[in-house]
């Protein structure tokens, strides 16, 4: 299953990272198995994609972290939103 | 119904004058404009960076539009935001409402940018000599967008 992955924010600037599409290995189907798989990166893609620090959006929409994803979804990963 | 996302400014009194030429059936003329503060937590601010998400952000806007549409009775909505890098006293944020009367150009207006600052994917970077650092949701903004939804019925 790939997905398209999009970062925003803190994370985006932390991780040095806007965009990458990955290959997610069997099992991984909802927001919180892929945070789990992408904090194995370690150093900062442990501390900036904590459970409780991250937000998402799976299509545009925003999700909570039990959403599922599926083959071919574009997925926001982002800090908390600021604008106004 | 316009939204504008962009790093250029904008020029209240034209985007107003637009809104009014709409219909002569308008009796009322709301506008909020959001500024860059110069000081933020004791902190002197230098200049702030905002960035959004394309795509969604549009989306996001449009729907909070339709919602006030559906909730007040308006003619015109207007919203621009501006992204990138920005300085103190600058202007970042328009929402403009037209109405036949003014209590619902007025409501709609707050509740557009109360709903923008905790639904719409912007985020701001505040620079102070100290470094930078990226703004929380404020307690404060998700506490107003609470007051709209007493029912809890938020999306």
């Amino acid at each position: 299953m790939n997905i398209t992955l999009l970062y925003f924010g803190r994370p985006r600037e932390m991780l040095a990272t806007s965009s990458e599409i990955v290959q997610l290995p069997a099992g991984i189907t909802t927001v919180a198995a892929l945070l789990a798989w992408l904090r194995m990166r370690g150093n900062h893609w442990e501390n900036e994609l904590a459970d409780n620090r991250v937000r998402c959006a799976v299509n545009q929409e925003m999700v909570p972290l039990s959403a599922a994803i599926r083959d071919g979804d574009e997925v926001a990963l982002f800090s908390p939103i600021s604008g106004g | 119904m316009g939204i504008s996302i962009q790093h250029e400014d904008f020029d209240v009194a034209a985007e107003l004058a637009a809104l009014r030429a709409q219909s002569a059936e308008t009796g009322a003329l709301v506008s909020f404009v959001g500024l860059v503060r110069d000081f933020s937590g004791g902190e002197r601010i230098e200049s702030i960076y905002l960035e959004h998400y394309p795509g969604m952000c549009e989306q996001a806007l449009a729907k909070i539009i339709a919602e006030a549409q559906q909730r007040w009775q308006l003619i015109g909505v207007r919203v621009i935001h501006r992204v990138g890098e920005l300085k103190p006293s600058e202007q970042i944020v328009l929402v403009a409402t037209s109405a036949p009367h003014r209590a619902d150009a007025f409501a709609a207006c707050e509740f557009i940018i109360d709903y923008l600052k905790t639904a719409a994917p912007f985020w701001k970077r505040e620079q102070t000599a100290h470094g930078a650092h990226w703004l929380d949701t404020r307690q404060s903004d998700e506490q107003r967008m609470q007051r709209w939804f007493p029912q809890g019925d938020m999306q």
